[in-house]
């Protein structure tokens, strides 16, 4: 979220697109329903199924599952037709004015450089023409043929309301009305925010249909604002802070990255990330890089880290490929590359695609190792229970070891919410039986094998040895302990960086925030952007004084957000080129004459002078981007893509298949099926009732949502002769799951391409373990391919076959 | 046990305290008793309260009827998908509310509207269920509102049942007590709103007196009539002399349309006739019944009365008076004076 | 014999709209006005508060957990868990999934021992702490000893193990995922990934 969830209730227009805010976060939703009670708010809501967001809607429409990126490319071309631009924000806070060099391009819907050997783009031409000043060039009257803004133009003048009707399914007159809605909030003085969440991410161009929607929001001004911002809503309660964390295989903590064999010592690493600004005067906070650098490596090895081995650099592990997300990891498994794997809180046998192929692929580890607090079908992946889970029991010969943690009921520590909150939290209650803290199982388990490495030596003992584990108690560190090294502290004394005699922080002490960080080995810290959670004043994400002084709901001293204690993201952008707020009735800060002033923390230097320094710090511009160069894989402006499996061919292009530069592993491509046999549009989704694939194991929410069903619309059951209430099949290539159907008025099918659609939903929360009736997961049937530019599975659009059918047997 | 007295509650955006307080209810406060024709005055008039479900942002999460559960630790049965959201698919002497969904066509536009009714106990200001309760004291209606069943004098005759113009009680097939919601009795007297208002995440479900409840209504419904809900309307029917639960409906004049809700509920004529002159005839029918007591009842399953025995009592009621006469009896407006 | 119990096996047959009559003119009356008012008994009282966050969804709404003993000072079980209306975002209120938050914490199907499942069993067993830690510590430095790769073909140092895989949680604290983060990251295992994308 750029914003908060009580940010919501400043809102004029709410639109709720790749997401269903009201099921998957009710409590959140709440200021939604604020706004609309208090400001006279509205509430859009496009989505393939009429939900129980839709339920409470001012205007509903719907949409082909897979085609987002249509419909909100037609909105950006509807909304400069219709001069519905807040001009002055586009001119000065995007990249608009940026001019692009001349060998970028697009044509028969692939942008230039597409290589399909190798199915990857040679985005060397998507980028800024850079003068002799060694600025990137610009036109501040946008009318260079070769700025953003003339490229945009160009680029979405084929997405006519009549050309995304005809993809999308959404029909013209709804899709008006709607631009009408939004156009609105192009006036400087006018909100929308957009709430999203998987429905957005789960394909395999999510990451630009989420772009579609940032360019529309920049464009009509409202990044920044009051009420405004793109609002990921996140679907577990830390996974923020997990990301955040690094928890990933090309992340280290803070969204530094990790290293890659390219970058085979420290200053190569470093060489392509001194952020210079590409503007006169610009901020480029990332210009800090090597000081979050090298205070996380202090984090990570101590005094072992030291300038003279690059600060223990090389026993990072480097990548050789861009991701070991799951998708690879089950794929190598799957071949047998795989060995040893650990499920701490996860459930990947119902949470990831194609769930025969991570049976066949967990059947081929030698040891699995799950931690959790509850039973988990992944845990007993090996255990056959009938048609839920007909596996052969006895010849999977992997060893499973099932470990018990405790829950959050059970712990103390901080948990990052959606809006960027570190809430702290405090135990409760006893843990049953042996259950133990995620804490104390991870440093048990390394204790031991630093002793085996101590004892006996092995491969590469060096990270292990060197590992900075400086706790009271060596197997069992305090969530306080851990939090302290996550903020920072300096290792020696830390000098003023403009007069090196005084100094700001003793040794010892914990920095006050990210600022007093060095990357001389003086300080330490976990996570750069948490650096402020638990200084010197003591431990800021358990403050709860919860006075709201602008009435805004910016709440600053409840918990601590990361950045800085910053609740709005990109806030500066809420003020004009003078500093003053677009909206003064909803002013975030202002400047005034000397210094930015105002009920957040500015997400700017406070006294940068308003005329001179651009609101995105964090990018060399300056400024926000339009077209985002070559930083992602699949385009700098998003272009229309069907999903893998779709019941139309790309009008682009009819020879291309999906996202043209997602990674597909081979043995994936014959699973795939075409709309001759499978005509059905499957779509996953979760059901208010549950959460993921934890409350099936609760006794009222199982009683609230009993049971595994399908949703289908009235016309595709008489067609298929399906009884609201009766049994269905749903199947593709890779599954087949059987479900109780639900008839309703609420799924309509859709005409694309001059045929109807029909959509299957099918909700995700059951499986064979727990209170709730067994059932089947989605993933059955999903697609194992991910986003082109972060393996997120393309879960929200797939093909299935649909036909009335008797129970499973259990 | 703190000499403390809870206050009475005046919302339910509320943290529940752990002190222990004593109730601010209490026999003083009661102002209708079933069968108990000789209920003293109460001793003070407490403010009325009332629950208001605003159906315009109630999003269908059944939050309500977690929290119910959760609160009144009930257990209801883990069921099965019969083709809808619903479920339970009733309410049940377990679950004391259940979001009803309606998937409702404008007959004239054909746009689709997800009517979402939480259904339960409308805590009547004439509660037929207390008028036709036989047993005393089993059903009690508070000075402020509520009206609550106190288990331990139910017989499980299920006449409540009959008697409720809302078809919410629920007879226990196991316990042979009749339940439905108490708008958190035990809640209120320690100054708190029910549950379901308290969780309920978009505010949908409030709580508050009457009067506020009102007021707030009229806020939504200005709002709604903005909003092309130029029917939009509140539900507090006057055929029970008003309710304690009342509901915001935006399609105001098509209440039926929300799964049923009835536009005119009234308390059957029947059970009005049970009221009021029937001492001479009551004495006569426990001369007729008492033979049958003897023979099938006190020893085998006390509390359980079936269908027979139901039509088999009014039959008998109907034959002593006539049913004309029973009709007549029916006293619109006879609070207090039960 | 249990007055009450005779009372309703003799009101059963009765008939409507005769009990008033027939209790009072017994003079049951007055006694059962006495005790009308029979609410239930306020099962939060003396119970201990603690605040914590619902560990579902990312809008993090504040919670109370009552719980039956305090945990510092022994045993304490949760009673009731409810929303806490000081907290700016959820001001009280719970979804069908936070209201019913004990329900999660006392699961039966809550994990209480380790277990170990051999090769080719139909079934768990138990195995102490101390030998599961044990079994994984000596799989891991086993595994990493034979199929850690230090250097890549040009020669740089890679330190990367693959045979290796660890799904990070998405409920678990910050503080947990930077213990978790040092482990993982320190061993060298590059398969590392948390549940962001589902």
């Amino acid at each position: 979220m750029t914003n908060s969830w009580t940010d919501i209730k400043n809102t004029d227009l709410v639109i709720v697109m790749g997401g269903n805010a009201a099921e998957a976060h009710p409590c959140g939703f709440k200021w939604v329903t604020e706004a609309k009670a208090h400001r006279g708010a509205k509430l859009i809501v496009v989505d393939p199924r009429y939900t129980r967001t839709a339920a409470v809607s001012d205007y509903y429409a719907p949409i082909r599952p897979g085609t987002d990126i249509a419909w909100l490319m037609g909105m950006i071309r509807w909304m400069i037709e219709n001069d519905k631009v807040h001009w002055e924000y586009v001119r000065n806070f995007t990249n608009a004015a940026f001019i692009v060099q001349d060998g970028f391009g697009w044509s028969d819907g692939l942008f230039s450089g597409y290589d399909p050997e190798k199915r990857d783009y040679d985005r060397s031409t998507w980028d800024y023409v850079i003068g002799e000043d060694g600025f990137a060039e610009v036109d501040m009257t946008l009318e260079h043929p070769r700025c953003v803004w003339q490229l945009l133009k160009r680029h979405v003048d084929v997405y006519t309301p009549e050309f995304v009707e005809n993809i999308c399914g959404t029909p013209v007159e709804n899709y008006l009305h709607i631009a009408e809605m939004i156009g609105e909030t192009s006036a400087p003085d006018k909100t929308m925010t957009s709430m999203y969440a998987l429905g957005w991410t789960q394909h395999s161009k999510g990451s630009q249909n989420i772009r579609g929607m940032a360019m529309l929001q920049l464009i009509l001004g409202n990044i920044g604002m009051a009420g405004g911002g793109m609002n990921a809503l996140r679907g577990h309660s830390n996974i923020q802070g997990l990301t955040d964390m690094g928890l990933m295989s090309n992340l280290l903590t803070g969204y530094l990255s990790m290293p890659t064999e390219r970058e085979v010592d420290y200053p190569t690493y470093m060489s392509t990330r001194n952020f210079k600004p590409l503007r006169p005067g610009q901020t480029s906070y990332w210009q800090n890089y090597s000081k979050f650098m090298v205070s996380f490596m202090k984090a990570m090895y101590g005094d072992a880290a030291q300038a003279e081995n690059d600060w223990g650099y090389h026993w990072l592990p480097k990548l050789d490929v861009p991701n070991y997300d799951i998708l690879r990891m089950f794929e190598l498994m799957n071949d047998g590359h795989v060995n040893l794997y650990f499920c701490q809180g996860f459930n990947p046998l119902l949470a990831f695609p194609n769930r025969g192929k991570l049976t066949s692929a967990l059947s081929k580890l030698k040891l699995l190792v799950t931690i959790d607090p509850l039973e988990t079908e992944t845990s007993r992946f090996w255990e056959n229970h009938g048609e839920f889970n007909d596996v052969d029991t006895a010849s999977i010969q992997t060893e499973v070891i099932q470990l018990p943690s405790t829950c959050f009921a059970e712990d103390d520590g901080s948990l990052t919410n959606s809006g960027r909150w570190l809430q702290w939290h405090w135990k409760a209650a006893t843990p049953p039986g042996q259950a133990k803290l995620d804490t104390w199982i991870m440093s048990q388990i390394f204790v031991r094998v630093r002793e085996l490495y101590r004892k006996e030596g092995g491969s590469v003992p060096d990270p292990i040895l060197n590992l900075s584990w400086d706790y009271a108690d060596e197997g069992d560190p305090t969530p306080e302990e851990l939090a302290r090294e996550v903020n920072g502290r300096a290792l020696t004394a830390v000098y003023d960086s403009t007069d090196p005699t005084k100094v700001v922080v003793e040794a010892g002490k914990q920095v006050v925030n990210f600022s007093q960080l060095r990357d001389d080995g003086s300080t330490m810290c976990g996570c750069w952007i948490y650096s402020g959670c638990w200084n010197e004043d003591g431990n800021n994400m358990a403050r709860r004084d919860n006075e709201d002084p602008s009435g805004m709901g910016v709440y600053p001293n409840w918990t601590w957000s990361w950045p800085l204690n910053r609740r709005t993201l990109y806030n500066r952008a809420s003020a004009d080129m003078e500093g003053r707020p677009w909206d003064p009735t909803r002013p975030i800060i202002e400047w005034n004459g000397e210094r930015w002033v105002g009920s957040d923390v500015p997400d700017i230097s406070p006294t940068a002078r308003p005329q001179d320094v651009g609101p995105f710090i964090m990018n060399p511009e300056g400024t926000s981007r339009l077209f985002s160069r070559g930083m992602m894989r699949d385009g700098p402006f998003p272009t229309h893509m069907e999903p893998f499996e779709s019941p139309m061919q790309n009008v682009f292009n009819a020879e291309m298949r999906g996202n043209p530069v997602a990674r597909v592993f081979e043995a994936d491509v014959a699973d795939l099926g075409t709309s001759d046999e499978f005509p059905y549009v499957g779509t996953s989704y979760r059901l208010t009732e549950h959460f993921h694939y934890w409350t099936k194991h609760n006794r009222v929410n199982s009683v609230l949502q009993p049971e595994f069903f399908v949703e289908l619309s009235v016309q595709l059951a008489e067609e298929k002769g399906i009884q609201n209430g009766g049994w269905v099949r749903v199947w593709n290539k890779r599954g087949s799951v059987k479900a109780k159907a639900v008839v309703t008025k609420r799924i309509k099918p859709l005409i694309c391409d001059g045929k109807p659609v029909h959509v299957v939903g099918v909700p995700l929360h059951w499986g064979f373990t727990g209170n709730a009736k067994k059932g089947y997961g989605p993933n059955s049937l999903t697609v194992f391919i991910g986003d082109a530019n972060i393996e997120t599975p393309e879960s929200k659009a797939f093909l299935v076959n649909i036909e009335p059918s008797e129970e499973p047997v259990a | 046990m703190s000499e403390h007295t809870a206050p009475p509650p005046t919302t339910a955006v509320s943290n529940p305290p752990v002190e222990a307080l004593a109730p601010n209810l209490g026999d003083g406060d009661i102002v209708l008793a079933s069968a108990t024709p000789d209920l003293p005055p109460p001793t003070r008039q407490l403010d009325k309260l009332a629950k208001l479900i605003d159906i315009s942002k109630c999003i269908g999460c059944k939050a309500c009827q977690s929290a119910c559960i959760e609160w009144n630790d009930t257990h209801p049965e883990i069921g099965v998908n019969f083709g809808s959201y619903e479920n339970p698919h009733d309410l049940t002497s377990e679950m004391f509310t259940l979001m009803r969904f309606n998937e409702y066509e404008d007959p004239e536009t054909g746009d689709l509207d997800w009517l979402i009714r939480k259904d339960g106990c409308m805590h009547c200001e004439d509660p037929g269920c207390l008028k036709a309760c036989p047993s005393p004291g089993a059903i009690v209606k508070y000075s402020n509102g509520i009206v609550d069943f106190i288990h331990d004098k139910c017989i499980g005759c299920g006449y409540c049942i009959s008697g409720c113009p809302f078809d919410i009680p629920r007879m226990s097939p196991t316990k042979h007590v009749v339940s439905k919601c108490t708008l958190c009795s035990d809640r209120v007297a320690v100054g708190q709103g029910p549950a379901c208002a308290k969780a309920c995440p978009t505010q949908a479900i409030v709580f508050g007196t009457k009067d506020d409840m009102i007021a707030h209504a009229e806020e939504r419904i200005a709002d709604l009539n903005t909003r092309g809900y130029d029917k939009a309307s509140l539900y507090d029917p006057a055929g029970v002399g008003g309710t304690h639960v009342m509901y915001v409906l935006p399609i105001g004049d098509k209440p039926e349309e929300y799964s049923g809700l009835p536009a005119d509920p009234k308390i059957s004529n029947v059970v009005q006739g049970w009221k009021g002159p029937t001492k001479s005839v009551g004495m006569a029918a426990i001369g007729l019944a008492a033979v049958g007591a003897v023979l099938h009842s006190i020893f085998s399953k006390p509390n359980r009365v079936t269908e027979h025995d139901r039509v088999e009592a009014e039959e008998m009621v109907d034959d002593i008076l006539g049913p004309e006469e029973t009709a007549e009896l029916a006293t619109p407006n006879d609070e207090g004076k039960a | 014999m249990n007055i009450d119990l005779s009372r309703r096996g003799f009101l059963k047959l009765a008939g409507a709209g005769v009990v008033a009559t027939s209790l009072g003119s017994m003079g049951f009356g007055e006694a059962e006005a006495q005790e009308l008012a029979q609410i239930r008994p306020y099962k939060l009282a003396t119970l201990n508060e603690t605040r914590n966050t619902c560990p579902y969804c990312s809008v993090a709404c504040g919670i109370i957990m009552y719980t039956k003993g305090d945990v510092h000072q022994g045993q304490a079980d949760l009673i009731h868990v409810e929303g806490d209306v000081d907290h700016p975002t959820n001001r009280g209120t719970l979804c069908p999934k936070g209201s019913a938050l004990k329900d999660f914490v006392t699961s039966d199907t809550r994990l209480t021992e380790p277990k170990i499942r051999r090769p080719g069993s139909d079934s768990f067993e138990p195995i102490s702490w101390e030998d599961a830690l044990d079994r994984i510590a000596r799989a891991i430095k086993d595994d990493r000893d034979e199929n850690m790769v230090q250097f890549n073909e040009a020669g740089v140092p890679v330190n990367r193990w693959t045979t290796a895989g660890f799904l990070a949680a998405s409920a678990t604290t910050n503080e947990t995922a930077w213990a978790t983060f040092k482990v993982v990251k320190g061993m060298g295992i590059a398969g590392f990934d948390n549940q962001a994308r589902v």
